[in-house]
């Protein structure tokens, strides 16, 4: 029995007027006339009428919305509206569906029935329309609405509507009726068979091929070698986990591998290298003392940790997903960001997630360039308004619905993003040093432990996620490698561990579910026992019908794996129950030095410990260098640089975009100090401040750097004034720059060329150089290394897009206390404004060229790229602090990308306050007035001060480069006089504003 | 004797720990109780004297903001709440709390018709989730709430926070003084150019009472303003402070409420 719950809204729906305007402004105008939305429930359920009447008054609200129940048979009363076109939009089968979760769940506690498993709840909406469209207008309408990978789409015209009596009665629900079976895959065969399945997959029975394994030959001859040895061929199952463990997602064997004359390959030299040397200098000065270490847990667990005080330490980690979010954006980015959460749960015993970071690299979202996966305009990817708009609300919905504050981020453009936007997101976490006495941050499962999963079921979702992010996009990437988040399932597991059994003491090692799911986890974690005994049949499954090697390998979100002892099993079973959190013990930890899994009582996977971890080969990578030289904008200096300035304001990458920050949950947890909008005029701060702990005045500062233009010209200096960025932001606001450490994330194009991996050499090494001059260590990272698009443009024409390298930077510091911290905006007229550091004719790859090139229509992003001098930074960030420490900076902010003339416009934008600035001594070496404002050399930052401390300031400055460069003043009004005295700019403070929020005006 | 509050939890409520805070920080005790473990028996709501339902995203707000939430608390927990509602004892919905105690009928509860539902909380008129801070007028001076309290100024985090009501029902909140707080163009509008209204609310209303005023529902998070470095204008403040060689105050006003609700059982 199929029945239908239709709810309207009676009243104004903001859903509907919000979405008419922006049909309106994609070209409906004049014909569209209004937009309703009717939100749908289908039940496959045997129901009695005083049973359905329960659940639709339940779910509608007698205030504001009025209900239909239909039945297929039902005729349906004329509430509907007058419309032309009604679009429905639901899930495809399989695809999680959290609203028909929870009213399935509603239904059970309202009736107390039961569910079959052929029964379920499903939901979909539907959209009417009135105007005069034709059936494309409807067409084109419908595609903006939905995505084709996740979503289901049906459409009527008014005519097909009434006569069909409403729209269909859909039930997607999942058949898979093939009989599980485990293929032995033959590896007796040719090179060039090998390749193919390294590449395209296991082949079906039918000649398809399953996805891609992204093993290289190299890869697949040292399976088949291990297997004639063994003297059998490998099941299907053992095949796709060795894929997933070898993956680049999850071995980094390109930053771990040899290269050219680094045996020991670039992550131990270059990062890791870098840490031990710094922490064996700093441990030489003692734990406690400032500039001591505070490291605790680096480059082991899901997070890197630090020092907070005596009791806490802080973690971090960052990650990227990328190529699911080119697929799904929303879906993408909610798991990237709900993903990377379990990365704090899993440090340690459970680290509690206190704040989120996130950062999208995407391309112009205003230009229309259609691309294609497949040849003959087949597989469209969608538009990059559509990736933008998806990115945001997915992280919107999966930080806000986990209570975790998202407080820092940034978004970044460049036109090479179109093929594959980046996504970067972050977390914080905190935990106790000691729990019940024990150390929190070291976990060992144990011989004989029960492997334990939590949390959410396995579906087909997220199957190859880690192997197909492991290569170039093109048109052979799954479709499901898909997720959606499912945001309060994981509360509900975050809750339960991190706040509950973690103080309870009841298990001895927790780790996360993401890329390549059980077969990681587990594996990973039987390395602490020494192997494993799985059996398969006890995974909770979303639908019957999977296959073992799916069960395995699907990456279905919001689960964690634990290593519960046997005494503590019906203690934890029963937290887990009373909290609504699935549990269930599929296998055994054991030291047999085996991953052995049982599926219907038969071994499907035996596979030495030994092999699946260390038993891929290593490749000896060889990388090239060819010295960028790029032309120079050449143009004459104007005289007024009023417009400039302006144009620069509502650059992509310069101007304000307050709209994703305020509807990010920042103030959740009531931690919040500083950012992410300060000042009055809310600008856009790239620091901010959290007080973790309730009761505690210290603070964490979390910063980043990333110059993806810079990587055009030299790796070396992109990685170190990203470094050198990320840094001096967290000075900026008052952390002692002994105190801070740093993550790297690298998003880097075809790795496999030689040019690219010498460029990523490079900027490695720049990691090192600048790590162990700031004492700063690396305490987390990871990798991304073939962000390339390949496929079609809209001629037709087959196109390879590669991002620029892409390296993100970030900081974690520690102030002691909070309410020292300094902000951007700029706070009483007569207050002196200085500027610290030398300013250089540093242009090349600033944004300042990128304008200039744009408008010649030429590529001449110029030569002259910054470059840092970590030495006598390091010593004006140290003389800094100490003036922020005895409270003489009323304000300051980091110069960054587009130079001093943009920060400068921040600090008065903030504060509403004029600036009267002269710049006929500005430190360093400039010949141009628009050079000086716009110059990106590192190592500068600008503060205002009380006139009265003005020698108290100087003198702790001594020794450094810095100038008084003019004053605040109360005319909203920004007057700039040149190096020679003239006139440059000369503006109100609105026209800057102005300029400033133009960009993201109304999104 | 200190009063003890219960903050629920669970489902993705999640704001109890700083709403547990801002009642001890008043001088009460508060303890975070997960809704299935009152649903089981193991604590009992007669135990306390105030009752908080803290802010979050209760089921993710599927099936309509706090909706879910306040489904299971009528299946299963309504007696207990009518014998508390009878006891002269407090109750707060904060936020998603809020929406949870509207869908429930117990506000604005008009002659005291416990689980009629008569206002909603709607999608805000921007049909986004917005974060900043507003400014609050106190009306209703009757509620021990706000017992000494003109003006406010919290932060608010909402997607679904406009207020809604049939003209009749309106009529009567304001007859009966039942609107606790009404958005204001107040000091942090001002600050940071705001306008008054965040969301589309009918009549700028934020937060309301029932008729004996001791149960309060709004939107915006008194508890997200306790420190005085909450406060959007707090690095301005502070350094006006200090050039006055003056200390910086401790508090922000969210804390008042929390006071309020202990005072009132001392």
């Amino acid at each position: 029995m199929i029945s239908r719950i239709e709810i309207r809204s009676r009243v104004f729906d903001a859903r509907a007027e919000v979405r008419k305007r922006k049909f309106l402004d994609s070209g409906f105008a004049g014909k569209l006339k209004d937009i309703y939305i009717v939100d749908v429930y289908t039940l496959e359920k045997k129901l009695s009428p005083i049973q359905l009447n329960k659940i639709a008054s339940m779910f509608c609200n007698p205030v504001t919305q009025e209900v239909s129940i239909l039945d297929p048979k039902s005729k349906r009363k004329s509430k509907d509206n007058k419309f032309s076109w009604a679009i429905e939009i639901g899930y495809l089968p399989g695809v999680t569906d959290n609203i028909a979760a929870t009213a399935k769940e509603s239904i059970v506690d309202l009736l107390k029935v039961k569910f079959l498993p052929k029964e379920g709840v499903y939901t979909s909406q539907i959209t009417f329309i009135d105007g005069d469209l034709i059936s494309s207008d409807a067409e084109q309408i419908a595609e903006s609405l939905y995505n084709p990978i996740i979503q289901r789409c049906h459409i009527k015209n008014y005519q097909e509507y009434i006569r069909g009596n409403g729209m269909d009665f859909v039930v997607p629900k999942v058949k898979l009726s093939q009989i599980p079976e485990i293929v032995k895959v033959n590896l007796d065969v040719s090179d060039g068979e090998l390749i193919k399945i390294g590449k395209e997959g296991i082949a079906n029975n039918d000649g398809t091929r399953r996805g891609p394994l992204a093993l290289s030959l190299s890869f697949m001859k040292a399976i088949q070698t291990h297997f004639k040895k063994l003297g059998r061929k490998p099941t299907d199952i053992e095949l796709e986990s060795i894929a997933q463990t070898w993956s680049e997602h999850c071995k980094h064997t390109i930053f771990a591998d040899p290269i050219d004359e680094i045996r020991q390959g670039l992550f131990k030299k270059y990062i890791k290298g870098a840490t031990d040397e710094i922490r064996k200098k700093k441990s030489a000065k003692g734990r406690s003392a400032s500039g001591g270490d505070f490291c605790v847990s680096v480059f082991k667990d899901n997070s890197g940790a630090i020092e907070f005080d005596d009791d806490y330490l802080i973690t971090h980690k960052v990650e990227t997903h990328n190529s699911p979010s080119a697929l799904d954006p929303f879906g993408g980015s909610i798991t990237g960001i709900v993903g990377v959460n379990r990365d704090t749960i899993g440090f340690g015993l459970g680290a509690k997630p206190v704040a989120n970071f996130y950062g999208f690299c995407f391309a112009d979202h205003r230009v229309d360039m259609p691309l294609y996966k497949g040849a003959n305009y087949t597989q469209k990817m969608l538009s990059s308004r559509r990736i933008m708009d998806g990115v945001i609300e997915g992280v919107n919905a999966g930080g806000n619905q986990s209570g975790i504050p998202t407080p820092s981020g940034f978004v970044y453009f460049d036109e090479r993003y179109r093929g594959k936007p980046l996504v970067f997101v972050g977390t914080v976490g905190l935990i106790p040093k000691k729990i019940k006495g024990k150390s929190s941050y070291t976990k060992k499962a144990r011989n004989r432990d029960y492997i334990v999963m939590i949390g959410g079921r396995v579906g087909k979702d997220g199957i190859h996620g880690a192997t197909f992010s492991s290569e170039a996009m093109d048109s052979g990437s799954p479709s499901t490698a898909v997720q959606i988040g499912d945001p309060i399932t994981q509360k509900k597991l975050s809750d339960a561990i991190v706040k509950e059994a973690r103080e309870m003491d009841l298990y001895h090692s927790i780790t996360d579910n993401g890329a390549g799911g059980l077969s990681c986890s587990v594996a990973e974690m039987a390395k602490e026992s020494g192997g494993c005994i799985v059996d398969l049949d006890k995974v909770p499954l979303k639908y019957p019908g999977l296959e073992p090697w799916e069960i395995w390998v699907s990456e279905s979100q919001e689960r964690m794996t634990l290593a519960i002892p046997k005494k503590n099993w019906k203690k934890f079973e029963d937290l887990m129950k009373r909290r609504g959190v699935e549990a269930n013990v599929i296998g055994k930890f054991t030291d047999s030095k085996k991953c052995q899994i049982y599926f219907r009582g038969q071994k499907i996977m035996d596979l030495g410990m030994d092999f699946l971890h260390y038993g891929l080969p290593q490749r000896n990578l060889t990388s090239s260098y060819t010295k960028a030289i790029n032309d120079e904008p050449g143009f004459t200096e104007e005289k007024n640089l009023n417009r400039q300035f302006t144009e620069m304001l509502s650059r992509l990458n310069l101007g304000s975009f307050a709209f994703i920050s305020q509807q990010y949950d920042h103030m959740v947890q009531s931690s919040l100090i500083l950012g992410p909008l300060q000042g009055r005029g809310r600008v856009n701060a790239e620091v901010t401040v959290l007080k973790p702990v309730l009761n505690s005045n210290r603070g964490i500062v979390m910063s980043y750097g990333l110059y993806p233009s810079y990587s055009d010209i030299n790796t070396y200096h992109m990685a170190a004034s990203s470094i050198d960025t990320a840094i001096r932001n967290a000075v900026s606001v008052g952390v002692d720059p002994n105190a801070i450490a740093l993550l790297d994330n690298f998003c880097w194009c075809s790795s496999d060329d030689p040019e690219r991996l010498g460029q990523l050499k490079r900027a490695a090494k720049a990691c090192y150089d600048l790590s162990t001059v700031f004492e700063t260590p690396f305490i987390s990272g990871k990798d991304s290394m073939f962000n390339d698009f390949k496929g079609y443009d809209r001629s037709g024409k087959s196109i390879k897009i590669s991002i620029p390298p892409t390296l993100l930077i970030s900081s974690l510091g520690v102030v002691d206390d909070i309410t020292k911290v300094v902000s951007l905006d700029v706070k009483f007229p007569g207050d002196l404004v200085y500027i610290l550091g030398d300013t250089y004719m540093e242009l090349g790859g600033s944004e300042y060229f990128s304008l200039i090139s744009e408008k010649q229509r030429n590529n001449s992003i110029g030569n002259n790229v910054p470059k840092v001098n970590p030495r006598k930074n390091k010593k004006l960030y140290t003389d800094f602090y100490k003036s922020i420490k005895k409270q003489l900076i009323s304000s300051s902010i980091s110069i960054n990308r587009g130079g001093l003339g943009i920060a400068l416009a921040k600090m008065a934008i903030g504060g509403e306050l004029g600036l009267d600035i002269r710049l006929n001594n500005l430190p360093g070496l400039v010949r141009r007035n628009d050079f000086a404002l716009f110059s990106e050399s590192q190592g500068r930052i600008v503060v205002t001060v009380l006139p009265k401390n003005k020698n108290i300031f100087e003198k702790l400055m001594r020794g450094n480069s810095f100038a008084l460069i003019g004053k605040v003043i109360k005319e909203p009004k920004m007057i700039i006089r040149g190096l020679k005295g003239g006139e440059i700019i000369n503006t109100g403070l609105k026209k800057i504003q102005d300029a400033y929020t133009s960009t993201f005006k109304g999104y | 004797m200190k009063p003890k509050a219960l903050v629920f939890s669970g489902y993705g409520l999640n704001c109890e720990e700083e709403t547990k805070y801002g009642f001890e920080l008043a001088g009460g005790t508060a303890d975070i109780i997960h809704i299935n473990d009152l649903i089981g028996g193991r604590v009992k709501l007669s135990d306390y004297q105030i009752l908080a339902v803290p802010g979050g995203f209760s089921y993710g707000d599927d099936t309509g903001s706090g909706n879910a939430y306040a489904n299971k608390l009528r299946n299963h927990l309504w007696q207990d709440f009518l014998r508390f509602i009878k006891q002269d004892k407090l109750i707060i919905g904060i936020c998603n709390g809020f929406q949870i105690l509207v869908n429930l009928g117990l506000l604005p509860a008009l002659n005291k018709d416990y689980g009629r539902r008569t206002v909603a909380l709607m999608p805000n008129d921007s049909a986004r989730y917005t974060v900043r801070f507003v400014d609050l007028k106190v009306e209703n001076n009757k509620s021990p709430w706000v017992k000494g309290i003109d003006t406010l100024s919290i932060p608010i985090a909402h997607g679904e926070g406009k207020f809604y009501a049939d003209k009749e029902i309106l009529r009567e909140l304001n007859k009966k003084k039942l609107v606790a707080f009404r958005y204001f163009n107040g000091q942090a509008c001002k600050y940071q150019n705001f306008e008054a209204n965040p969301n589309g609310s009918l009549e700028d209303i934020a937060g309301v009472t029932d008729e004996t005023g001791r149960i309060l529902g709004l939107m915006p998070h008194p508890e997200r303003a306790l420190f005085f470095t909450q406060m959007p204008n707090w690095p301005l403040l502070a350094n006006q402070y200090r050039r006055l060689g003056k200390k910086i105050p401790q508090e922000a006003p969210g804390l008042k409420i929390f006071r309020n609700a202990v005072n009132y059982f001392q």
